[in-house]
């Protein structure tokens, strides 16, 4: 086993009354991929967003417990969270891509760190477009207009920019759930080329998808953690009768 | 297939249902409603602009291009002087509207500058900074504000701000293109507040968590994502306000001193063309080349509001075309 990158520890978080996520306990290991799976609703994304902390912007949310990473509480009042989402990327389900051209678009994040020097920008651009593979597919486009590209380039052209900010961790919220099977496949590749330099943690609708992607997979249910496990074990041999049941398909 | 079976299910089906007599009145009558209202706006319009400009060019006949811009007359020693002045009433009349230009954007800019910064500032704490409820309550609050009657604004300006700027600011003219703008300002803040405000909310929100999401701050957020991508209508609203400074009447009226001054001191007395159609329009007698020079004021007002709406205009398709900052 590698070692743990993410300890969650009791975790509750409430929307005004309403409690979303209830006592998640949970180790996440470092460069390895993660996949939540679990019903819509059972809250995947809200989790997702209490480890970069994008939850600080939604109104009327409560959080307690605590979140480690690298032994770091990162709910610690003094903690700059700015720097915290520097650390941890994030990819979301709709590629949200700024309405600039594909180089703005992955020299943002660096840009406000401060590196103004036109060659390092450009060999960031070249660098993250590679990871991303799509490089070849818009080398000669770095110029137009991002929102241009086909929805499977602007995800990727999504991964790329997460990238450009040299985080350790990118979370990804169901990243090919609206794209094509070719898309797809190449998103997927791309998880698994990342996993050797980065942590990834991914939501996911498909049960295959998590199957080919993901090291671990905890199944969520109605804001709990029912189950937490090596992936082969949660599709062959879950411990718990919801899990099962979920992942062959036979759920409600 | 069995056509003959298949065509005779057409007589019970529910997809045989036709569209009733009644219905079908009533949807033309709903058209017809909605095409005279339209038109008859247009034809309001199109008789408005006829009216102006057929007035308006008459002046061309009696007064001649030129004279709106300088007179040449002899001085005492018979030399030729250049003069820029608005003088319909003299006996020697001087209808040069040089000064009432310079009146016009004297009040209208400045007062745009104070707006824009003022007034894209409220947008942004509006949409970006104020918590929603707050928001709520001071949006509409500030639109308020827009619909107060011009005279009420002028007729404080006139008696408060006047005298205020007076005592701190000693200008040469008690009533000046200064305190004009501030004035104009009380009406072109609103507004521009307002629509940056739609500007901005109108940016989805998953731009804002991309930002965040990459580790920038608010501001960097605002500044470089929210307010470039909302460019468009920022501008917009920033011309809009320019419009309504040029074209308001009221406040120009009561607190710019009505002195028309060739003149770039922002501290004397001017007369914008607005004031001078207000002023002078119910004095002078149908049919004289004062009357006709006033409708030609129109005209020129008419012009520059129409290509500030036009530039206004361009500037957001080009950028809703090409999508990108
Ligand atoms: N901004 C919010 N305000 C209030 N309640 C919210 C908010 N976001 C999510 N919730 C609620 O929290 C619960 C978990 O939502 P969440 O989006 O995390 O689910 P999810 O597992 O990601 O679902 P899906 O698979 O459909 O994306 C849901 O009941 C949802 O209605
Ligand atoms: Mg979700």
């Amino acid at each position: 086993m590698k070692e743990t990158k993410i300890v969650v520890k009791d975790l509750n978080l409430f929307y005004g009354d309403k409690q979303a996520l209830k006592k998640i306990t949970m180790d996440i290991p470092d460069k390895r991929v993660t996949a939540f799976i679990g019903p819509s609703g059972c809250g995947k994304s809200t989790f997702l967003r209490v480890i970069n902390r994008m939850n600080d912007l939604i109104d009327h949310v409560k959080i307690d417990g605590e979140v480690y990473i690298d032994g770091v509480n990162i709910y610690d009042r003094s903690l700059d969270i700015v720097n915290l989402r520097k650390n941890v990327g994030m990819v979301f389900q709709k590629s949200n891509l700024f309405p600039k051209t594909v180089y703005e678009n992955i020299v943002y994040g660096p840009r406000i760190n401060g590196i103004k020097d036109k060659k390092v920008l450009d060999e960031i651009v070249e660098r993250t477009l590679n990871q991303a593979a799509i490089w070849e597919e818009v080398k000669d486009r770095l110029n137009d207009n991002a929102l241009s590209l086909s929805g499977g380039q602007q995800q990727r052209l999504c991964i790329a920019r997460a990238l450009a900010v040299e985080p350790e961790i990118i979370l990804m919220d169901e990243p090919a759930s609206a794209l094509d099977p070719i898309s797809t496949a190449k998103i997927e590749e791309l998880i698994h080329d990342l996993k050797k330099q980065y942590t990834i943690v991914i939501v996911t609708h498909n049960m295959q998808q998590a199957a080919r992607v993901s090291d671990q997979t905890a199944f969520f249910y109605l804001g709990e953690l029912i189950e937490f496990d090596r992936t082969t074990t949660i599709f062959t041999n879950p411990s718990k009768k919801q899990t099962e049941d979920y992942v062959t398909g036979r759920f409600g | 297939m069995e056509d003959k079976e298949f065509f005779q299910k057409a007589v019970n089906s529910k997809y045989a249902k036709k569209i009733g007599k009644h219905t079908r009145l009533k949807e033309s009558l709903i058209k017809i409603f909605f095409a005279v209202n339209g038109t008859m706006a247009l034809i309001f319009i199109i008789l408005i602009f006829v009216f102006l400009f057929k007035e308006g060019f008459k002046a061309l006949d009696h007064i001649g291009l030129l004279d709106f811009l300088y007179l040449d007359r002899p001085d005492a020693s018979g030399n030729i002087e250049r003069v820029f002045q608005w003088y319909p009433t003299s006996e020697e009349p001087r209808y040069s509207l040089i000064p009432l230009l310079i009146g016009t954007f004297l009040t209208a800019f400045p007062a745009t500058i104070i707006s824009t910064l003022l007034g894209v500032g409220a947008g942004i704490y509006l949409s970006e900074v104020a918590n929603p409820k707050f928001k709520e309550f001071l949006k509409p609050m500030i639109e308020l504000f827009a619909g107060i009657p011009t005279v009420v604004l002028g007729f404080i300006m006139l008696v408060v701000g006047a005298s205020f700027f007076n005592d701190i600011l000693h200008p040469a003219n008690r009533l000046n293109a200064f305190v004009a703008s501030i004035g104009l300002s009380f009406v072109i803040i609103p507004i521009i507040a307002s629509l940056t405000e739609d500007a901005l909310h109108s940016i989805p929100n998953d731009l804002r968590m991309a930002s965040y999401g990459l580790g920038a701050t608010k501001w960097q957020t605002i500044s470089k994502v929210i307010l470039p991508a909302a460019f468009s209508g920022v501008s917009a609203s920033i011309l809009l306000g320019f419009g309504r400074a040029i074209g308001e009447t009221m406040i120009v009226l009561m607190c710019a001193g009505n002195a028309a001054n060739l003149t770039s001191n922002i501290f004397l007395s001017v007369r914008t063309m607005t004031a001078t159609i207000a002023a002078e329009m119910g004095e002078v007698s149908q049919g004289s080349d004062h009357y006709y020079s006033l409708f030609f004021i129109g005209i020129v007002l008419f012009t520059i509001t129409f290509f500030l709406n036009l530039i206004a205009e361009i500037i957001i398709n080009k950028m809703r075309k090409k999508n990108t900052f």
